[in-house]
């Protein structure tokens, strides 16, 4: 009965969203007050029935009702409470409910927490974000009804994946999810001021926030899953140019570009259709990334129950959505009007620097991505790429970006004399290339130009940073003056700046030397015998068998020590899943600031001996330390207080044209 | 009309991509079809892996039915079947081959020092090139050639048990069988 209460509230949605995408945009167009206002009514209960159908989905796992085929598919009895809910996005029909729940959830928080917005727009906002939901819910319940049943039951479920079964991949998706999906107001802002023909500073300043919202959801999104990869996979590798990963990273990218050009566009006007393009660009490889996951063109290890039926459905709804975008792009952008003027050497032209370079990046993972399926559609065979290819774009390209991030923040807008500039950066520059020689020095690890190199950028980064920060606060002595300054000025952005940017530096650091040095081997040992890497001594005190949950488990323990001194106990596992008999890996890690010691097991040997996998990673730890510190640095910039004061201005003075009716050229 | 055009750039790259993935739709990247089945093998000749000073060329799997796996460090699948070709060494019923392929030698031969060396021997095709011409796709793969050299079969994927007992074993025993 719950099931069906949940497919019943999903056919609703499906109505909510039809409602949703067609009266408030008709009545935006022809001037009627009544149909604009439906607008909020129907995304909020859009939302409603969405969540109840959600509802009605974790109900299912979290009873056990394997008379539904999804759960019996992916759940179990013996599942722990906590994979039992993350189960419901664990295959491909909970997971796009999820996503349509995470739609339907931005849509309500845009039609509420924009209080200030003309209604028309927010309307128009509104109804785009209908017909996406349209075309996910639509697609759920023609293709991946998650609440089919099967009969007659069976009386266990199939479980799910056991590479699922970790903490951090219970969370990993939803972030993601609201990342990917949160572009999609980006994208309908965008929309909406195509169609308005109204494309200003006001348009970039209301879409900012947002945005930035849902690039930290990305950020952390990616960083979790790649902490994961890291943990479960058992060997020591955090990123795998998989063709799912590359779909989570190209929207990435994209919308790093976007948040740079918005704030291009929104302070000095510069840029709009750069802007506009770049919004449509990062939804569309959110969607292009659904569809590489889910219609099984390209091999990848997060499979998806692959089928062309599916593949098809989102393809034609691909093209509607990002083909019509795409139309009505060529259609209005002639009409915008170039807006700010800046000279060849300017804040304008860095930014405009960094977003051709992240865009060329994303076009050469797309490339990377898609060179399989070019290749054998062209009948030129079969290939795959792998690590090479991506590895040497970024070493080309990221020199160049962090050579322009540094200057970013201590140029001017619109004019910068190139004399001051250079005097300001010299100190910087002389510092940051002495740095990187140092580093590359034989006497240090053995010699390695890439830890040169990567040395160098970030000193030079860091630096930058530092004289930017002093050139804000010169007239500001001591801490107290700081302080009231930031109280005064607020400067949330700027500061989130700073903290997003060296997370880079921790990034850039972190990948170059967990890269370059880290130490490996993969050894034989008894019980008993000791094997020593990097100054590390590790036991092997044997593996017993341990029952877990659904599983079991042969647990070893490794006594670590240096110079005679315990380091750590580690605990790596070797599991097999009850129900799917798939063998998994439980690494044993001694975390660490500076170097982390990782071991995994391989296969029992006989007699006690195992195949063990031993390495020590240094600054790995700072990989995702850097992810971190870039969410947080946009969580801050989102917080900026000057959108609040900007909200409160306008309740004072609304817009005067509420209801006009947009005629073509009329706003242009 | 002219003012649009350069607006329409976006569009028209669109087309392309979706017309790629409408294509794609029917293409399934599991199925290699092996146009090399049937044929001789294709030549090369390249350094030993564990001695740079020797090579290994294609005439050195003639003339009897041989195995060429082709593995590489980075490849998790690879490290998953090895188990699987040492088994398969063991029954010394084979003749097995390696091509290394894309590979550091270093982390190549400590690899295979440390976790045993099923193959007789090995060739070290660090750009690619070999791997290319016998239409490598991915990691691993292995191919199955009959005495006079001509390519019997190609498997992609991680070598299992099952695969070995009820494909590789059979196969090569009707070789052996065949031409003698």
């Amino acid at each position: 009965m719950i099931p069906e209460l949940g497919h019943f509230s999903l056919i609703l949605a499906l109505c909510m969203a039809v409602v949703l995408a067609v009266f408030p945009l008709i009545g935006s167009l022809n001037n009627t007050p009544g149909w604009v206002a439906l607008a909020k009514p129907a995304a909020l209960a859009q939302f409603c029935f969405t969540a109840l159908s959600f509802a009605c989905l974790v109900n299912a796992f979290l009873a056990n009702d394997f008379s539904v085929a999804y759960v019996a598919e992916n759940g179990n009895t013996l599942l722990p409470t906590l994979y039992k809910i993350s189960a419901v996005w664990g295959a491909h029909e909970g997971s796009l409910l999820l996503w349509a729940l995470i739609l339907t959830g931005w849509t309500t928080a845009v039609a509420i927490f924009t209080r200030n917005l003309p209604p028309v727009t927010l309307a128009r906002v509104l109804s785009v974000m209908g017909i996406i939901s349209i075309g996910f819910l639509s697609f759920l319940l023609f293709t991946s009804n998650p609440f089919a049943r099967v009969y007659p039951a069976p009386l266990e479920g199939g479980d799910l994946n056991p590479l699922l079964q970790d903490p951090g991949l219970a969370i990993h998706p939803p972030m993601l999810y609201m990342g990917y999906v949160g572009m999609s107001v980006a994208f309908s802002f965008a929309i909406a001021a195509l169609i308005g023909g109204k494309l200003d500073a006001t348009w970039a300043r209301w879409s900012r926030p947002w945005t930035t919202v849902a690039w930290v959801f990305l950020t952390i999104g990616i960083t979790l899953g790649s902490w994961w990869a890291y943990n479960e996979l058992g060997w020591g590798g955090w990123w795998f140019w998989d063709p799912v990963e590359n779909a989570s990273f190209m929207p990435w990218l994209a919308a790093t570009a976007l948040i740079h050009s918005l704030a291009v566009t929104e302070k000095r006007g510069a840029f709009k259709r750069w802007t506009v393009l770049l919004s449509l660009l990062a939804f569309s490889l959110s969607l292009l990334g659904t569809f590489l996951v889910r219609s099984g063109v390209l091999t990848s290890v997060h499979s998806f129950a692959a089928d062309p039926a599916r593949g098809l459905f989102i393809l034609v709804f691909l093209s509607i959505v990002i083909g019509g975008s795409l139309l009505l792009y060529a259609w209005r952008a002639p009409d915008v009007n170039s807006g700010g003027r800046f000279d060849m050497l300017s804040r304008e032209t860095l930014l405009l620097g960094n977003n051709v370079l992240l865009v060329a990046i994303t076009a050469f993972v797309l490339l990377g991505t898609l060179a399989p399926l070019i290749y054998d559609a062209m009948g030129w065979g079969k290939i795959s790429v792998g690590f090479p290819w991506f590895t040497t774009m970024f070493v080309i390209f990221t020199p160049f970006m962090v050579f322009l991030m540094g200057m970013g923040p201590l140029t001017r807008w619109k004019h910068q004399d190139p004399a001051q500039l250079a005097r300001t950066l010299r100190i910087a520059f002389v510092i940051s290339i002495a740095a990187g020689v140092v580093a590359a020095l034989p006497i240090l690890h053995g010699g390695s130009w890439q830890a040169g190199l990567a040395v160098a950028l970030s000193v030079w980064l860091l630096a930058s940073l530092l004289l930017s920060l002093r050139q804000r606060h010169r007239h500001n002595v001591g801490v107290a003056n700081i302080w009231k300054s930031f109280r005064m000025r607020g400067g949330g952005s700027y500061y989130g700046m700073i903290i997003a940017h060296l997370g880079v530096v921790v990034f850039i650091i972190g990948v170059t030397f967990a890269t370059q040095f880290t130490q490996q081997e993969d050894v034989r040992m008894s019980p008993g015998q000791t094997y020593e890497l990097a100054g590390y001594s590790f036991r092997f005190d044997g593996a017993k068998p341990v029952p877990g949950p659904n599983y079991r488990a042969d647990r070893a323990s490794f006594l670590v020590t240096r110079d005679n001194r315990e380091v750590a106990t580690l605990h790596p596992e070797k599991r097999t899943y009850t129900v799917q008999t798939k063998p998994m890996t439980e690494s044993g890690i001694d975390v660490g600031l500076f170097r982390d010691l990782y071991v995994s097991l391989g296969e029992s040997l006989g007699n006690g001996d195992w195949s063990v996998r031993l390495y020590y990673k240094p600054f790995v730890r700072w990989i995702w330390l850097g992810g971190i510190m870039i969410a947080i640095g946009g969580l801050c910039a989102a917080l900026d207080r000057r959108y609040r004061i900007a909200v409160s201005k306008r309740v004072v003075a609304p817009e005067p044209s509420r209801v006009k009716a947009p005629g073509k050229k009329a706003n242009a | 009309m002219t003012r649009y055009l350069r607006y329409l750039v976006p569009l028209l790259l669109f087309g392309l991509l979706a017309a790629l993935l409408l294509r794609g739709l029917s293409l399934d990247p599991k199925l290699v079809p092996s146009p090399l089945i049937g044929k001789p093998m294709p030549a090369f000749s390249l350094s030993r892996l564990e001695d740079p000073s020797r090579t290994l060329s294609d005439s050195d799997l003639r003339g009897k039915v041989s195995i060429l796996n082709v593995w590489a460090t980075w490849c998790v699948s690879c490290r998953a079947e090895h188990e699987v070709l040492l088994q398969l060494a063991r029954t010394g019923k084979v003749n097995l081959f390696g091509l290394d392929y894309k590979d550091e030698r270093s982390s190549a031969q400590r690899w295979l020092s440390r976790l045993g060396n099923p193959y007789s021997a090995n060739g070290f095709d660090e750009d690619g090139r070999v791997g290319i011409n016998w239409g490598v796709y991915g990691t691993p793969e292995t191919f199955i050639m009959d005495r006079k050299g001509i390519i019997r079969h190609k498997h992609i994927g991680p070598l299992t048990p099952e695969v070995v007992d009820k494909e590789i074993l059979p196969l090569i025993a009707s070789l052996e069988a065949e031409s003698k």
